[in-house]
């Protein structure tokens, strides 16, 4: 009996801290959904959502926004899951370096990091290409520390290393004991540096604005400047837009293994 | 079920093997002959090279020295995944994201030993009907316990019909009573498949219950390799008669193959030094003890073990040894009881005086 008391009570503790957490978290929203649905003269309606749609400046920065993301997700992928594996698996010595490397983003206020990359753009824009796509190359930099952590995690919470050679004496080729064992086992480590990934590039605003490179945040705080209305419903459209693809990307993935998996069996 | 179980066996030679990492020569010079079908525990202290043993023969450690030879075979520069052997680690291996069956089939699916997916699947299941494990075939890894974890792997190892099966302390991480339990289970596993078999721990009792032949290893080179009851009952080196089992050292005079200890004139074996003063390793089985008048011992302490009883006793002359008598000669020798400690007369190793 006091088994069941004591869970009811942990059970009404849980319902009342979530519910807390809830209404701290969506009361804002609430709040910018309520704003957003106004205008100046005090009538409803759903016209600064509608004018986000005849921004082409905005679509164009949320297209490119989108597009350095995948960049990033892919420089991800074919770069730093394979190095990270490779110095796990083979040069354990250089683990330490490596991870001192990754973290160093961190270390630097991301200020400086402009400063110090922006001459370069400069070179870069008069000499190369103006495309903000190359922004890629400093957010595949700014990402590191994140996707580092979350794979050499998902590394160290496996014995990736006897995994490994349990494969190799089984048969596998190098390539099949990566492809077949190594990736599939830190799968979720690989999804949330990604995922973190994403977020961190779609929400990006210093850099690209010092860097003057149109993105999504930069033309989200341009519009905010001339429309508030518009700005809010903006803001809340971005994040309900951003809310989705991390939500939605890792649960299709998860799926799409899952039925493979079930295929397998 | 069981006839198609069976295995191919091939015969392992591994000759002059040398291993140096920095300064530490963890192989160095090793050398050991394994027969078709045969069983071999490698037996050490830690440190002493046996991972680095079965690592060289499977491929995954390369060597500074030596050859390995399968059937006859040079293995010695082949790739791991062309080696054909199965084997267990220490650590927990199996792979996290597949289920149990597909953790045995793994090593069908890739082109080493690909078969098509109709006979995988029923050797998969045979496998883990051999282990015991039938009902489990779709529990993954993290919902299975650590014996059940290591006989997957086992039944995982011994799907692509492997040459050579090498395991390495399987059962180090598991409890005492799962650890006899699958210990005897490898065995009878190794005998139904017939597969040659390495096998490492630093469990004397582990490697002397289940071992065709035991080898001790100290210092990267094998001290001796037997039998598990001639390396008990004669061993080659002071090391291995104080390795495996206990040993009493007794003090005596050597003469002529001969060294006297308590009162009587007691074979040496070969090795042991051949005069002046030495310690003979006696087991405690080797020595009678008595209740009688014309004591030259007192019992300190007595231990129940089951069928037989292990006293530890004063000597009058100084020192203390072990004595282990059947239990039912032991009811009159509690604690304190007057007793002449004898000896049967089984030849000993001597060791020098220190
Ligand atoms: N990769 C390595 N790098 C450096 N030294 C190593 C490496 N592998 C083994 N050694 C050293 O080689 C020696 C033998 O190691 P090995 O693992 O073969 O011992 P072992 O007999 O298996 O011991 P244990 O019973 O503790 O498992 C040890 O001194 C060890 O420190
Ligand atoms: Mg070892």
């Amino acid at each position: 009996m006091s088994v069941q008391n004591q869970s009811l009570g942990i059970k009404t503790w849980r319902r009342a801290i979530i519910l807390f957490v809830a209404i701290y978290l969506l009361l804002p929203i609430a709040a910018m959904l309520d704003f957003s649905t106004k205008s100046l003269s005090g009538k409803r309606g759903l016209s600064s959502w509608r004018a986000i749609f005849q921004q082409p400046d905005l679509i164009a920065a949320v297209g490119v926004s989108l597009e350095l993301a995948a960049i990033v997700v892919a420089l991800v992928f074919f770069l730093v899951v394979p190095t990270v594996v490779w110095v796990h698996l083979k040069l354990p010595k250089l683990r330490r370096p490596i991870e001192l490397i990754c973290l160093l983003p961190l270390a630097i206020p991301g200020i400086v990091l402009v400063v110090g990359v922006a001459s370069i753009y400069r070179w870069i824009s008069i000499h190369v290409t103006e495309s903000p796509l190359m922004l890629a190359a400093v957010y595949s930099m700014l990402v590191l520390p994140y996707t580092y952590r979350s794979l050499s995690a998902a590394l160290n919470s496996v014995d990736i290393h006897t995994l490994a050679e349990a494969s190799r004496t089984l048969g596998a080729s190098t390539y099949r004991m990566l492809f077949g064992v190594v990736f599939p086992t830190i799968r979720s480590g690989v999804m949330s540096g990604a995922v973190i990934a994403i977020a961190l590039v779609l929400g990006e605003y210093t850099i690209s604005s010092i860097l003057n490179f149109s993105t999504m945040q930069v033309e989200i705080n341009l519009i905010g400047q001339t429309d508030g209305f518009v700005a809010v419903a903006i803001s809340l459209a971005s994040l309900i837009f951003v809310f989705l693809l991390l939500v939605v990307i890792p649960t299709t993935v998860n799926h799409r293994n899952e039925v493979l998996e079930a295929e397998h069996s | 079920m069981s006839t198609n179980v069976r295995g191919s066996s091939a015969a392992v030679k591994l000759i002059g093997l040398e291993k140096s990492f920095g300064s530490v020569k963890a192989l160095d010079g090793l050398t050991i002959e394994i027969g078709p079908g045969e069983l071999v525990a490698l037996l050490g202290p830690s440190g002493c090279g046996k991972t680095t043993a079965l690592r060289a023969l499977a491929g995954l450690q390369n060597l500074d020295h030596g050859q390995i030879f399968v059937d006859e075979k040079d293995v010695t520069f082949l790739a791991p995944n062309r080696r054909n052997m199965g084997m267990v680690f220490q650590a927990y291996s199996l792979f996290p994201h597949m289920s149990a069956l597909a953790n045995v089939e793994y090593g069908l699916t890739l082109k080493a030993h690909k078969t098509s997916s109709d006979k995988r699947s029923a050797r998969g299941k045979e496998l883990l009907d051999l282990v015991g494990l039938s009902t489990h075939a779709k529990h993954y890894p993290h919902q299975l316990s650590g014996g059940q974890q290591q006989r997957v792997a086992l039944a995982r190892a011994l799907a692509i019909s492997p040459q050579v099966l090498l395991l390495d302390e399987p059962l180090s991480a598991l409890d005492a009573k799962v650890r006899t339990q699958l210990r005897d289970e490898i065995r009878r596993i190794q005998l139904e498949v017939g597969t040659t078999t390495l096998f490492v721990t630093h469990d004397q009792e582990e490697a002397l219950g289940i071992a065709d032949r035991v080898g001790v290893m100290r210092g990267g080179i094998l001290e001796q390799i037997a039998v598990p009851a001639e390396l008990y009952d004669r061993p080659a080196s002071a090391f291995v008669a104080e390795f495996v089992g206990l040993t009493n050292p007794i003090r005596g005079n050597v003469s002529a193959g001969f060294i006297e200890i308590l009162g009587l004139r007691v074979p040496t074996l070969p090795g042991s030094i051949s005069s002046g003063t030495g310690i003979a390793l006696v087991r405690p089985e080797s020595l009678k003890v008595e209740a009688t008048t014309e004591a030259n011992g007192k019992v300190f302490s007595a231990s129940f073990l089951g069928a037989s009883c292990r006293l530890t006793i004063d000597l009058s002359a100084g020192g203390r040894v072990v004595a282990q008598v059947p239990s039912s000669d032991a009811a009159s020798l509690g604690a304190g009881a007057s007793v002449k400690v004898a000896f049967r007369s089984t030849p000993v190793f001597v060791k020098a005086e220190q």
